[in-house]
């Protein structure tokens, strides 16, 4: 419930007036919202923002590690520094248990509580079902349309062939990452023979295709010595397939695996002795580092727009705030923030929070990010950012100031990707209202 | 057919759920609870089809959602296949395709299966169901692979009376009008004699057998059958979600439906339609108010396999014969001065749960170990005592008040069951 | 040859876990005919308990308390829960035994929340044990051997030379004499309950470590359990070691098999259409599946399973 003191949005802006030296417009969207503060309940208003994500069953931490984020960026990042147009930003968790069929009566539930923002990030499935929803949805109710920004979900069709008015994307899809894990790879000539290895489901195909193709176009000598999808979440035991990567003779192993798969599969080439490296999308955050431990020393690498050892203004007093905060959550997701900073400045260029009024402001925005300057592509919706490759290693206070998750391991950045090299051309056709 | 199928009363019953069902939109206009309808109505035809085996025929099936996903997925593709081709009228009779996938399904996969009943039809069922999901990841092209398949159940700018099923309530209507057809067509299933040997081949299969029935075939008809009816349902599910994902033919559908059925009372036929409603409800409004809702969802199945084994159907159709036969008042008394302790027992348990997830998960939005969270509603100090002492008070009072009153409760029952039965001892 | 050796030893390794598994499996469908959905559960409860142990006293009194705790609980459920099931028929304790596994598994996101836990392997035991065409065997591994085998022989003691073990034999072939005998039925049943779990528990103690300790654990082995058990014939211990070795080594040969199911009909003569997405199946691919291919295959035309008396 709303407290009433809270509501005096007008006493706290007026405070920080003093702390902030303020910008011409930002001074009027505070005067306005001080005066609207006084004038009744209407500047209680907030813009809300429904999260629709897994919150119970299997992936729930995932899901409540993003709430966690957006909530914390939400207060600091916004509400602390004056809000949109006065009012506060605030995230409200929709649990849609991982289901593409439950997000969807998720989505309605939001609609129907007045909620014309929701953002999603876990499974490309999920991912489809709401760009589906809410196409149709907008297209059905012209007068109450609702914006999805996607803020993990990274099937490269939703931002091609899917590509949708209402969405935005604010992580790099599995053919950017790709692009810059190759384009490393171009450079490093240790590399010899490399090994793909996946989960059997769209994302691991999408990864597995990606690699093939552009190693076949930037390293012709590289060979591709064997090429293993295995079905998502019921392998135990890796060891068989780390058996056949040692025979191959592989140096490097390329795999889209997240979470257990991941974890296992590295714990599993370090119990065999196996020294070929690996590059993967998802080994930073979210229980990987922990479940892995030791076992990924100088041998496992991932593609990021961040990690904890990325030099920024503020982030990382952000982020050891969080962990200190949130005990146990980890921070990972400086897109989160990147993304709730976007938005709100949206709103408060548009001085609008209609949603199509918010998405054309979005589109062909330049933003100074903490990781570089992030540019949202008018054209697919997919924002261009810095990323980084990094290698997991040990913490020593200098280049790896920060270890990952309490385990004595952090990421040590060996290559970064400007926003403009992770560029790729997009199949985007979009129908826009 | 048999007369009773259309007595006066059934008539009436029959007769006053649908007019319920149409009736329903107009007084709940939310557009949530409309989704909320439609899925209970998918979920009724789907677990009145799951009943046919374990209930009808004492199949207990792991596997019932690569029917009702394979009906999905063949309904989903035909609506694309069609596309602008067709029109509101083809999509509205769409279901059908997908009860004749799960119809083809059934006479393939229950060949297989229903060769033996018992625990070897759970088992087997159990593998195909594994082997299904995971083989449906693995062709994209059929289903779809994370995305799944999507598809649009609007046709054109054509309608047919007045209906493009655009709007969610249209849809509604449809889902009605399949559930209450397939309902109808599976009571009546159950009044022929097909529908009586397979009671008998679930009591005894021995004494079927001998009679002359050839259980096998009893069994295999009845997987067919149920498979189309599960069939129709999941392509209700797909022109209602306008997608179909691998899930829906995964082991949890599965479960979930077994839930359902058992928690709305297998032996009878309107113990499903119960067990949907409840469970869909359940699942939906308590998973919408709190994260704990799994652990309230598996202590409350728990507890009516200890309890009421039957299921809600069991205990309506007691309360039922108790009422006619007029001792229904001498329980009264008895029922309302357990419900106080049973509330204070219930508060009690759900503070001690909800306590201790906003506590050790750090519930959304708190973080773990906040000195002040919400719980319920109240700013409450996890680290204090004072909370976790009343909850636990209130809960070892609730549960000693139960213990007492539910005794005489206990006491109460037997004597007036045996009154029931006619043996005053 | 070298791959063979190797595959051969992971597939061993795998095997035995499995069959620490599945031998309380066996044992409790045997005895009381019950097919226990939660049994993974007991394997996820002992991983979590000789964790928290692990965390206050280390590793090695976890490995010895664990397995009992996790069989007192499993007893504690047997006598107050599955034996009020009972007496509503078979179905009914197999419900209750589904509804537990989620109970189990939202109670171990409540204490310990929703992500892994930091169980390690113990120092002493952290390394390589040999190096075997330049591929490392950890020492772990030879440990979870160990354990195992040594679990199989005490277990095959107990049943064979000791007064309770021959009760429990006599009571998996004929409990109603046993129990006209004068033994304790609904006891024994307990024991047998609570041992089993155990046993599932002891498996949890040192896979824990060896895979990831987390709430999802239980569920990504259930239902191999059960594939083992239907494999190996119901009710048969023998039959369950040699269907857990022989699954445990299907999974890491087949790993190995990158033919196409269009190589495996060539090899036959049978030139397959191209192009379709069933042929071009590895059997790599196929490898986590094909577990469940032989349960149906064995279902089909063998019910009694490998080594089983019984059909249901």
């Amino acid at each position: 419930m709303q407290n009433p003191m809270d509501g005096v949005a007008g006493f706290k802006t007026f405070q920080y007036l003093e702390e902030n030296s303020m910008t011409q417009s930002k001074f009027r969207n505070l005067a306005i919202a001080a005066s609207l503060a006084l004038m009744g309940s209407a500047a209680y208003a907030q813009v809300k923002i429904a999260y629709i994500d897994p919150l119970s069953g299997p992936f729930a931490n995932v899901g409540e590690a993003g709430l966690k984020g957006f909530k914390e960026a939400a207060e600091i990042l916004v509400n602390q520094k004056g809000g949109i147009m006065g009012q506060k930003l605030e995230f409200v968790g929709f649990d849609n248990k991982g289901s593409p069929q439950e997000t969807q009566i998720q989505l309605k539930a939001a609609i129907d509580q007045g909620f014309r923002y929701v953002t999603q990030g876990n499974g490309s499935g999920a991912a489809h079902s709401l760009i589906d929803a809410v196409n149709k949805w907008n297209e059905r109710n012209p007068d109450k349309t609702v914006l999805f920004f996607n803020y993990a979900a990274v099937d490269p069709t939703l931002t091609g062939e899917k590509c949708s008015f209402w969405h935005f994307r604010f992580d790099a899809n599995t053919e950017m990452k790709m692009e810059a894990i190759t384009n490393f790879m171009e450079n490093d000539k240790k590399i010899k023979k490399v090994f793909i290895i996946g989960q059997d489901y769209a994302h691991g195909h999408q990864v597995a295709k990606a690699a093939k193709e552009m190693l076949a176009k930037k390293r012709k000598d590289v060979q591709i010595v064997g090429e293993d999808l295995h079905p998502i979440g019921r392998v135990k035991d890796f060891a068989p397939y780390i058996a056949k990567i040692k025979a191959s003779g592989a140096d490097t192993v390329i795999t889209g695996n997240w979470g257990n798969d991941l974890s296992l599969l590295v714990k599993a080439a370090k119990d065999a002795g196996l020294t070929a490296r690996f590059f993967t999308y998802y080994a930073g955050g979210l229980g990987t580092p922990q479940a892995m431990g030791a076992s990924g020393e100088n041998k496992v690498l991932q593609l990021t727009e961040w990690h904890m050892n990325v030099p920024t203004k503020s982030t990382e007093k952000f982020a050891l705030d969080f962990n200190k905060k949130y005990p146990g959550v980890w921070f990972y997701y400086l897109r989160v923030n990147t993304m709730v900073e976007m938005v709100a400045k949206a709103m408060n260029t548009a001085k609008s929070t209609d949603p199509k009024a918010v998405a054309l402001a979005l589109e062909d925005m330049r933003f100074p990010a903490e990781n570089g300057e992030v540019w949202m592509r008018k054209s697919d919706h997919q924002l261009m950012q810095p990323l980084y490759i990094s290698v997991f290693a040990k913490a020593d206070g200098k280049t790896v100031k920060h270890d990952s998750e309490g385990t004595g391991f952090g990421w040590k950045t060996v290559a970064s990707v400007s926003q403009r090299d992770s560029q790729l051309p997009t199949a985007c056709i979009m129908s826009r209202p | 057919m048999n007369p009773a199928l259309l007595s006066r009363g059934r008539l009436a019953v029959w007769g006053g759920c649908l007019a319920l069902a149409f009736a329903l939109p107009l007084v709940l206009k939310s557009g949530f609870v409309i989704s909320l309808l439609c899925q209970i109505g998918i979920m009724v035809v789907f677990s009145l089809s799951y009943n046919m085996l374990l209930g009808q025929t004492g199949l207990l099936s792991f596997g019932h959602a690569v029917y009702y996903g394979l009906g999905a997925f063949a309904t989903m593709h035909l609506l694309n296949a069609i596309g602008k081709g067709g029109g509101p009228l083809t999509t509205a009779l769409l279901p059908f395709a997908g009860g004749l996938a799960g119809l083809a399904a059934g006479v393939l996969l229950g060949y297989v299966t229903t060769r033996k009943a018992g625990t070897t039809f759970a088992m087997i069922t159990l593998g195909i169901g594994e082997m299904v999901a995971a083989c449906s990841l693995m062709f994209p092209a059929v289903f779809g692979g994370e995305g799944g398949v999507s598809g649009n159940r609007v046709v054109g700018k054509e309608t047919v009376l007045g209906f493009s099923w655009g709007p969610q309530v249209e849809m509604y209507g449809l889902i009605v009008l399949w559930a209450f057809a397939c309902t109808v067509a599976m009571f009546a299933l159950t009044q022929t004699p097909l529908g009586r040997i397979a009671n008998a081949v679930r009591d005894n299969p021995e004494r079927a057998e001998f009679v002359g029935y050839d259980t096998e075939r009893v069994r295999f008809l009845m997987v067919i059958l149920s498979g189309f009816f599960a069939g129709i349902a999941g392509g209700l599910s797909a022109l209602n979600y306008e997608i179909v994902t691998a899930e829906t033919l995964n082991a949890h559908t599965s479960g979930v439906v077994l839930l359902i059925a058992f928690v709305g009372g297998i032996g009878f036929f309107y113990g499903p339609i119960i067990g949907a409603i409840l469970v869909t409800v359940m699942q939906i409004v308590i998973g919408g108010m709190t994260h704990a809702w799994l652990l309230y969802f598996g202590l409350f199945f728990l507890f009516m396999v200890l309890v009421a084994p039957g299921g809600i159907a069991s205990l309506i159709a007691v309360q039922r014969a108790l009422w006619q036969a007029g001792l229904f008042r001498r329980m009264l008394p008895h029922y309302l001065a357990v419900a106080l302790p049973v509330l204070v027992l219930l508060a009690g348990l759900v503070g001690l749960i909800e306590l201790g997830y906003a506590l050790l998960s750090g519930d959304a939005g708190v973080g773990a170990g906040d000195t002040a969270t919400k719980v319920l509603g109240m700013q409450l100090h996890l680290n204090a005592p004072g909370p976790w002492l009343t909850a636990l008070a209130v809960t070892g009072i609730g549960l000693m008040l139960t213990r007492w009153i539910g005794g005489r409760l206990g006491v109460a029952w037997n004597a007036t069951l045996a009154t029931l039965h006619g043996d005053k001892q | 040859m070298e791959f063979v050796a190797i595959s051969l030893l992971n597939g061993i390794t795998y095997g035995l876990l499995l069959f620490m598994l599945s031998s309380g499996l066996t044992l409790i469908f045997s005895m009381m005919g019950i097919l226990n959905f939660a049994h993974a559960s007991f394997y996820m409860l002992g991983a979590y308990f000789a964790y928290q142990i692990s965390t206050w006293v280390g590793f090695w009194p976890g490995l010895l308390v664990a397995p009992l705790l996790v069989g007192a609980v499993g007893a504690l459920i047997e006598r107050y829960g599955l034996r009020r099931a009972h007496r509503f028929g078979h179905v009914a304790e197999l419900l209750f035994t589904f509804g537990l596994a989620f109970v189990v598994e939202e109670l171990v996101h409540l204490i310990w929340g929703k992500s892994s836990v930091d169980y390690k392997i113990p120092v002493e035991l952290d390394g390589a044990l040999f190096t075997l065409f330049g591929t490392d065997f950890p020492i772990y591994k030879g440990f979870m051997m160990l354990v195992s085998v040594g679990m199989l022989v005490a277990l095959y003691a107990l049943l064979t030379r000791t007064r309770i073990g021959l009760i429990i034999q006599a009571a998996l072939t004929k409990p109603d004499m046993v129990e006209a005998l004068g033994h304790n039925v609904p006891r024994i049943f307990m024991l047998v309950f609570g041992g089993g779990t155990a046993l599932a528990g002891l498996a949890g103690v040192i896979g824990g470590n060896a895979f990831i300790t987390e709430p999802g654990m239980a569920a990504a082995v259930g239902s191999i359990v059960f594939v083992i058990v239907v494999v190996g014939g119901l009710g048969s211990l023998g039959g369950a070691f040699i269907a857990s070795l022989l699954i445990g080594c299907i999974q890491t040969f087949s790993v190995a098999l990158s033919i196409s199911i269009t190589d495996v009909f060539a090899l036959v003569g049978i030139t397959l259409p191209d192009g379709s997405q069933v042929a071009r199946l590895t059997i790599t691919q196929l490898a986590p599946v094909l577990p469940y291919l032989l349960m149906v295959a064995i279902l089909i035309f063998r019910p009694r399973g490998l080594m089983g008396s019984r059909e249901s």
